[in-house]
C-alpha cells in the first residue's frame, strides 16, 4: 500500500522525561530526530511525579556516597535489580542533577544555597545504617519542574515534535525495528516514520487496575507495540502499590510527606509501622508499608465506616512545613479527600503505583530479546524510562528513584544513539507485508462494527487486576483471574467503536489503547502465576518466601505465551558485588 | 444531572450545537465534571471528544468553559455547580472538534518569550547557588500548567491572538526575569517593549480569577512592566 514516509535518524515515542531526555541529547548533537507523543509533551505522566529524585550529594548531611545509594537500591529491588546498572545509574546520579539544574529546573534550596534534600524510603547512610537525606526535590512538584525544563530545553535545541500522534505499531523487518507507524490524532493521517534508531519511551501501564496513581494515558502502549513485534517483556509480575494513594480517588499523596516527618495510623491511633519494620518505620522500602497497610485493614484495624482505609497524619508537621515543602499534597488532599492536612490526617490505602518490569534493556537502553539462551540487542530498537527494564528496579522500586531512571537513561539512549549512527546505523528496509502486519491492529478497529463497548471490556479487566493481582496473590485467585483474561482476550477481537470519523477521534486511540492494556495484563498474569515466591512487591499468601535458589532470575513473556529466563547480573564494575541477604 | 454540550464535528457538522445529556451522577459515581463527561463518553455516546491525562490538576489537558468561567473538568466538583451543567470548549481558540481546541497560537506565544533559562557565565561543576529567599521568588510562577485558562479568557488575547503573548506566555517570561540564574533579563525586557506583546493587558484580571492553580499573571505582567522601568531610567 501507498503510505506516505519520513526519514530521521531517530525517532522517540513518547514525550515523557524519558523521551524529552533522549531527543535533548539527540537534538543537541545535531541529529535529525523527532518525538511524537500522544498528548503535548507537558501532559506527559512525568508531570504528575512529586516526591523527588535521588542522587547522593550529601548537601542537608554533609556527605553521601553513591556507592550507599547503590547498595539501597539493590537492598530495595530485593536482589533482582541488575548490579551493573544499578551502579551505572546511581554513579551518573549527582551528575545527572546538577544538568538539570543547569537547565533551570528550580530545586528547592538549603540556607547555604545548595539543592535542598529531603529523606525518603529505604535511603540509608554507611549501608543500611541511619536514614540519609538523598533526595532533591521542587517542593512537592518535582515532576512537573523536572518535565517543563526539559521540554522547555527541547524548545531551545529546536527538536521536532509530532504532538497529538499516537504510535500504532513498531515495522519489524527481518534485521531489527525500522520505524513506526503513527497516527494524526487531529486528522487521522497515517505515516510512516523510518529511522536508523528508534526509542521507546512511552511510560507505564498503570490503567490496568482498577484504583491507580496513574493518569488516563498510562496504558502500556510500549508493551503492546514490543509483544505485537514478538520481542519480550521482563518482570511484569512486578507492579509496585504506593502506600498513600487517597482512598476512593486513586490520586498520590507523596512519599515525601512521610520524608518530611508524617507517618501512618489505623484506627486506635497506632503508628503501626513502628511494629512491622522497627528499624526504618514508615520510611521502609514501599512493598514493605503497602503489605503492612493491607494486613492492617485486613486484621480490620482499618479507618472509617467501611474499615478499608488507613490515616496519613502530617498536622504536626505545622503549617509552615506543609506550606513550604508540600502544598501540592495539600491542595490535592483538599480537593480530593475533602480534607485539609493541617488539621486532619489524609485517608489512604495502597494503590497501584509503578511497574518495575518492562521491555528488557542494558545500560545503553539497547532492547534485548533472548536467542539460544543468549541476550541478543534488536537493532534499531531502544528503551528507557518506566517503559523499560533495565534493570534498576528489580522487585521493588525506591522512591525517588524513578524521575533518576528516566534522566538518566533517556540519557544513555540519546548518547549510544549518537555513537550509533556515527559508526554507520543505517536504515532498515520494511516489505509491504512487514507494514501490513503494523497496520492490522488499527484496521480491525476500523473494520469491527456491533461488537462489545470499549469500556465494556477495559472495565472488566480492571476488575479482574484489581481483585486477582494485587498486594497479596495466591494461585487460586490468579488462575481465576487468568481465566477470565483470556475470555476477555476473545471478546477484544470483536469489540468495535462507534465513531469512525477520522478527526480527533479519542474512541479510536482508547480503543488502541485497549490492545495494548489487554497485552500488559495478560504479560502480568502469565508471569505473576509462574513465579512461586514472593519477592519485593510480588507477595504470594501461597509461597511466602523469597527462594533464590530457584527465582533469582529475571522472567521473560512473549507474546505467544512463551516464557523464558534470564540471570540477574551481580557483576558492578568499580565496586565489590552486593551479596545476597535477608531484607528488615 | 443535567448537562448541555458543546458539540462540533468538521466531518459531519455544518455548524456547532448544543447537546443535551442526562446522567445520574450518583449511580456513576461521579465527583468532578471529568468523571461526569468521561460517563457519559463510555455509557450514551462514545463521540463526545475531549482531552484528559493526569486527572489530577497537574497536566493542564482539561480545560473547558464550565458554566461560562473556564476551569479543569478534572477539579470542578460537581456539587459547586448550579444545573444545567453548561459545558464548552475553552474560548477565543479555534475549535478542532468538541471540546477540543486548536492550541497552536496559544504555544507559539509561549515559545515566543524564550522560556528556557539562558546563563551566559560558566557552568559550574556542581549546581548554581541560589538562596532560599532567591529561588521564593519563582514561587507562583513555575507552577503554571499551560492549561490555557487563563489566556483564552482574556479579551485583549481574543483581540490580538498572534501579537499578544497572553498571561500565561507573560508569567513564563516573568519566570525566568525573576531567576536569580537567568541572565538575560535586559533582551527578555527588550523583546516585550513594543505596543502589543505585553502593553496590550489592560489588568482586566480574568487570568487570575480562573487559573485552576491559583496564580496571578497579572501580577506578573505588573512586575514586568516596573522592571522595564527601572531598566529605562
Amino acid at each position: 500500500m501507498n503510505l506516505a514516509t519520513q526519514q530521521f535518524d531517530a525517532v522517540i515515542i513518547g514525550g515523557g522525561g524519558a523521551g524529552l531526555r533522549a531527543s535533548l541529547e539527540l537534538a543537541q548533537s545535531g541529529l535529525n530526530v523527532a518525538v511524537i507523543s500522544k498528548v503535548f509533551p507537558t501532559r506527559s505522566h512525568t508531570v504528575s511525579a512529586q516526591g523527588g529524585i535521588n542522587a547522593a550529594l550529601g548537601n542537608t548531611d554533609g556527605s553521601d556516597d553513591w556507592r550507599w545509594h547503590m547498595y539501597d537500591t539493590v537492598m530495595g529491588s530485593d536482589f533482582l535489580g541488575d548490579q551493573d546498572a544499578i551502579e551505572y545509574m546511581c554513579k551518573n546520579a549527582p551528575q545527572t542533577i546538577y544538568e538539570l539544574e543547569h537547565m533551570g529546573l528550580p530545586f528547592s534550596r538549603l540556607d547555604d544555597g545548595k539543592i535542598y534534600q529531603r529523606a525518603f524510603g529505604g535511603q540509608t547512610r554507611d549501608y543500611g545504617k541511619e536514614l540519609v537525606h538523598r533526595t532533591c526535590c521542587a517542593a512537592d512538584r518535582t515532576g512537573h519542574a523536572m518535565l517543563h525544563t526539559l521540554y522547555q530545553q527541547n524548545i531551545a535545541a529546536k527538536a521536532k515534535f509530532f504532538n497529538e500522534w499516537f504510535a500504532v505499531d513498531l515495522v519489524k523487518t527481518e534485521e531489527g525495528i525500522s520505524g513506526v507507524i503513527a497516527l494524526n490524532i487531529e486528522t487521522g493521517e497515517v505515516v510512516f516514520l523510518q529511522a536508523r534508531a528508534t526509542i521507546l519511551a512511552t511510560g507505564g501501564a498503570g490503567r490496568i487496575f482498577q484504583s491507580t496513581t496513574n493518569a488516563h494515558i498510562n496504558t502500556g502502549d510500549g508493551f503492546g507495540m514490543a509483544l505485537r513485534a514478538g520481542l519480550p517483556l521482563q518482570d511484569m509480575e512486578f507492579w509496585q502499590f504506593h502506600p498513600t494513594g487517597i482512598a476512593g480517588a486513586g490520586v498520590l499523596i507523596t512519599e515525601g510527606s512521610r520524608g518530611e516527618g508524617g507517618y501512618l495510623i489505623n484506627k486506635d491511633g497506632e503508628r503501626y509501622m513502628e511494629r512491622y519494620a522497627p528499624h526504618l518505620k514508615d520510611l521502609s522500602c514501599r512493598d514493605v508499608v503497602a503489605r503492612s497497610s493491607m494486613i492492617e485493614i485486613r486484621e480490620g484495624r482499618g479507618c472509617g465506616p467501611k474499615g478499608d482505609y488507613v490515616l496519613l497524619k502530617l498536622d504536626h508537621l505545622g503549617e509552615e512545613v506543609i506550606n513550604k515543602r508540600l502544598p501540592g499534597i495539600r491542595e490535592l488532599s483538599i480537593t480530593f479527600a475533602g480534607v485539609d492536612p493541617l488539621k486532619n490526617p489524609i485517608p489512604v490505602v495502597p494503590t497501584c503505583h509503578y511497574l518495575m518490569g518492562g521491555i528488557p534493556t542494558n545500560i545503553h537502553a539497547q532492547v534485548l530479546t533472548v536467542k539460544n539462551g543468549q541476550d541478543h540487542v534488536v537493532e534499531g530498537l531502544y528503551a528507557a524510562g518506566e517503559c523499560a527494564c533495565v534493570s534498576v528496579h528489580g522487585a521493588n522500586r525506591l522512591g525517588a528513584n524513578s524521575l533518576l531512571d528516566i534522566v538518566v537513561f533517556g540519557r544513555a539512549a540519546g548518547l549510544h544513539v549518537q555513537q550509533s549512527v556515527r559508526e554507520g546505523l543505517g536504515f532498515r528496509t520494511p516489505s509491504p507485508s512487514d507494514i501490513e502486519a503494523a497496520l492490522a491492529g488499527l484496521e480491525r478497529w476500523n473494520r469491527n462494527q456491533n461488537g462489545e463497548s470499549v469500556d465494556t471490556i477495559r472495565t472488566e479487566l480492571q476488575l479482574v487486576m484489581q481483585n486477582d493481582f494485587g498486594v497479596f496473590r495466591t494461585a487460586e485467585h490468579m488462575s481465576e483471574g487468568f481465566k477470565k483474561l483470556e475470555k476477555l482476550q476473545e471478546r477484544l477481537k470483536t469489540a468495535s467503536i462507534k465513531d469512525k470519523s477520522q478527526c480527533f477521534n479519542t474512541s479510536r486511540i482508547e480503543a488502541l489503547e485497549l490492545d495494548n492494556l489487554m497485552a500488559t495484563a495478560l504479560a502480568t498474569a502469565y508471569l505473576a502465576n509462574e513465579r512461586t515466591e514472593s519477592r519485593g512487591a510480588h507477595a504470594r499468601y501461597d509461597f511466602p518466601e523469597r527462594d533464590d535458589a530457584h527465582w533469582l532470575k529475571h522472567s521473560m513473556y512473549f507474546g505467544d505465551g512463551k516464557i523464558d529466563f534470564r540471570p540477574v547480573n551481580m557483576k558492578p564494575h568499580e565496586v565489590k558485588p552486593i551479596e545476597l541477604r535477608a531484607r528488615e | 444531572m443535567h448537562f448541555s454540550i458543546y458539540r462540533y464535528n468538521p466531518e459531519t457538522d455544518k455548524k456547532p450545537y448544543m447537546q443535551e445529556y442526562d446522567l445520574d451522577t450518583e449511580a456513576n459515581n461521579c465527583h468532578m465534571v471529568l468523571d461526569a463527561l468521561l460517563a457519559i463518553k463510555n455509557t450514551l455516546d462514545d463521540t463526545l471528544t475531549l482531552r484528559r491525562s493526569c486527572r489530577e490538576g497537574v497536566c493542564g489537558s482539561d480545560g473547558m468553559n464550565i458554566n461560562g468561567k473556564n476551569g479543569l473538568a478534572c477539579t470542578t466538583h460537581l456539587s459547586t455547580l448550579s444545573g444545567p451543567i453548561v459545558i464548552r470548549p475553552l474560548p477565543g481558540l479555534p475549535v478542532v472538534r468538541d471540546l477540543v481546541v486548536d492550541m497552536s497560537q496559544f504555544y507559539k506565544q509561549y515559545e515566543k518569550v524564550k522560556p528556557y533559562l539562558q546563563n551566559s557565565d560558566p557552568l559550574p561543576a556542581k549546581e548554581r547557588l541560589q538562596s532560599p529567599e532567591e529561588r521564593a521568588k519563582l514561587d507562583g510562577l513555575y507552577e503554571c500548567i499551560l492549561c490555557a485558562c487563563c489566556t483564552s479568557s482574556c479579551p485583549s488575547f481574543w483581540w490580538n491572538p498572534e501579537k499578544f503573548v497572553g498571561p500565561a506566555g507573560l508569567l513564563q517570561a516573568y519566570r525566568f526575569v525573576a531567576d536569580s540564574r537567568d541572565t538575560a533579563t535586559t533582551e527578555r525586557l527588550a523583546d516585550l517593549t513594543d505596543p502589543f506583546s505585553l502593553f496590550r493587558c489592560r489588568g482586566i484580571m480574568n487570568c487570575v480569577d480562573v487559573c485552576p492553580k491559583g496564580l496571578n499573571p497579572t501580577k506578573a505582567i505588573n512586575q514586568l512592566k516596573e522592571l522595564m522601568l527601572e531598566e529605562a531610567v
